[in-house]
């Protein structure tokens, strides 16, 4: 039975463990036996099985004294870059590898609360800088997904790779991640899970660690629509500690589930009709179309002019409050100390040994960017773009209820394929960043595979705190789609 | 607009972060094409256009200003590279 019961969505082990079908502890030792066998994929940093068993038992506890949770029982993956209380927390990067904080996310506490079980802290980019995994301190994570005929190791994307990999294997039953640019939807896309990036201020970011405080978001990585909206229901809610926290009430995001969702205007924005993109990607993005349609939805082109300023727009405005945020790590209260000749010299050495490559490059691109005598021209420049990049869409939704769109220009790629080319790496992210610089939720939901059989992804993006009409529409698609492909577990 | 290494150089001693002096060239090129690549921006025209520093467009919350949290000393320190007698010991900032 062990085996069957990673292949459970999450849905249904709440289902099972509400019928006394299992206990909680089972569901936990099958996952853990799971994620056990499932090293060569890297996507766990840290296991921690005896914590996952002993959250397992209580909450059996619990659900004998008729005081389970919404979560209660279910074991999840939490993305590295979640504080967890006594629980060794890097971002991936060496400059944390020793740190154990003291404290509990509020988002990771929100589900502890809800009765949820932690199997172990999930692989990344380092400081969630990059679209393949491939900057993670720890090495990258490999896609369970294969090309057919084919053993080469793909990525996962990133930056939560872990977290994707993780769900799409079969290690978790749902995780957590974040999105600055496209970290949740991206990876969610290449390996054929849900991705929910919110609404900026949905959820609290208190205890995540910042790389771009004005776009990062914490979202769900899931099986299905329904687990991620039961997931995102347990971490929203406002936060006093994070000032940007939403002072709004959580809506019951799985009862949009299966609504109908006849009469609904969907935008097809034609600027996200790029050069270059494969054709199958534009054939499945018109399957997304008519499935929308075939459901009672109105198709409308809309126009969206400022969108190929987007990535550029993003690449000085996260990269400088990036500068700003890693500005913390020197040394001095917490994180890795590289002993030098004076003051200066132990921040330059403990910097130049903890940061990797792709974190420096931001940093330095962010210094430059915010130093004397450039600021108006990129850094005021970029946030005055912003704002047109942000009201384009708020003249789209005078229009429309939703954007439907691709998730990602292309299907996972092979490691190593972009590493060497950062603004190549870059656009990945071209169809997600625009959802995080106006603030807004976006859904990344499977549509169908490649001819290479890779998983590809649809995108919807939703007006702000509308995540209740993303999921409807995302269930809709998700039923039409009718995605039901595994990737071959070789890893066992 | 194209960096050169001496500007690779001042901009890591502003970040505080060691590169060595072979770095400095590749450094340059990257972002040189990095940057090259954000100028587009130039062709938006932005006259007029308030920046946007948040998405969120909500004013920011005031609280009382009264101690809520603290008195662990314990805990603040105990992840410190180095620390004695509830302090941080840190290196030589006078000479």
């Amino acid at each position: 039975m062990g085996a069957d019961l990673t292949s459970l969505t999450l849905k249904a082990a709440i289902e099972g463990l509400k019928d006394k079908s299992f206990s909680s502890e089972e569901l936990t030792r099958a996952h853990v036996d799971a994620v056990e066998r499932a090293r060569t994929l890297n996507a766990y940093v840290l296991e921690t099985p005896d914590k996952a068993i002993a959250m397992a038992r209580a909450s059996d506890e619990r659900r004998a004294k008729g005081e389970a949770g919404p979560l209660d029982g279910a074991p999840l993956g939490i993305k590295d870059l979640y504080c967890t209380q006594g629980i060794r927390t890097t971002a991936a990067s060496r400059i944390l590898e020793d740190f154990t904080p003291t404290y509990e996310s509020t988002v990771t506490a929100n589900l502890w609360r809800d009765g949820a079980v932690m199997l172990g802290k999930l692989n990344l980019d380092e400081f969630a800088m990059g679209s393949s995994n491939e900057t993670s301190a720890f090495g990258p994570v490999i896609n369970p997904w294969r090309a057919h005929n084919s053993n080469q190791p793909l990525t996962p994307g990133g930056s939560s790779g872990g977290s994707a990999a993780a769900v799409a294997a079969d290690l978790c039953l749902g995780a957590t991640a974040t999105d600055t640019g496209g970290s949740i939807r991206q990876p969610a896309a290449l390996t054929g899970t849900v991705g929910v990036k919110p609404t900026y201020g949905r959820c609290s970011r208190w205890g995540i660690v910042a790389f771009a405080s004005s776009l990062d978001q914490a979202g769900p990585i899931a099986k299905t629509v329904e687990d991620a909206a039961i997931l995102l229901r347990s971490m929203s809610g406002h936060d006093p500690k994070d000032s940007t926290s939403l002072p709004v009430e959580t809506p019951d995001f799985p009862s949009f589930v299966g609504k109908p969702v006849k009469g609904l205007r969907i935008g097809v924005p034609k600027e996200y009709r790029i050069e270059g993109m494969p054709e199958e990607i534009d054939r499945l993005w018109q399957k997304g179309v008519d499935w929308l349609k075939d459901a009672g939805c109105e198709i409308v082109e809309v126009s969206l002019p400022h969108t190929k300023y987007a990535l550029p727009t993003y690449y000085i405005v996260a990269p400088a409050e990036a500068s700003s945020n890693l500005a913390r790590y020197d040394g001095m209260r917490y994180g890795l100390r590289v002993d030098a000749k004076n003051l200066n010299d132990v921040y330059e050495e403990t910097r130049g040994h903890g940061f990797g490559d792709e974190v420096k490059r931001r940093i330095l691109v962010g210094t430059y960017v915010l130093s004397a005598g450039y600021y108006d021209a990129y850094y005021l420049k970029a946030q005055k773009v912003r704002r047109r990049i942000a009201d384009d869409f708020e003249a789209a939704f005078q229009k429309v209820d939703a954007l439907l769109t691709p998730t990602a220009p292309s299907a996972a790629f092979a490691l190593g394929e972009k590493a060497s080319d950062p603004v190549a790496m870059y656009l990945n992210d071209v169809f997600t960043v625009t959802v995080n610089l106006a603030g807004l939720p976006g859904v990344s939901l499977p549509a169908g595979l490649d001819s290479q059989g890779l998983p590809l992804g649809l995108q919807l993006i939703g007006r702000p705190l509308d995540e209740g009409t993303l999921f409807s529409l995302a269930g809709a698609m998700e039923k039409a789609a009718d995605f039901r492909a595994k990737p071959e577990r070789w890893w066992a | 607009m194209a960096i050169d290494a001496a500007t690779v150089r001042r901009v890591a001693k502003l970040a505080r972060i060691r590169e060595p002096e072979e770095r400095l060239e590749p450094l340059a090129r990257e972002l040189s094409s990095i940057l090259g690549w954000i100028e587009q921006l130039g062709e938006v025209d932005t006259d007029g256009v308030e920046p946007m520093a948040s998405a969120v467009a909500a004013k920011l919350p005031m609280r009382e200003d009264v101690v809520t949290d603290g008195g662990d000393a314990g805990a603040v320190l105990s992840n410190a590279p180095a620390d004695a007698d509830g302090f941080f010991v840190v290196p030589k900032v006078v000479e």
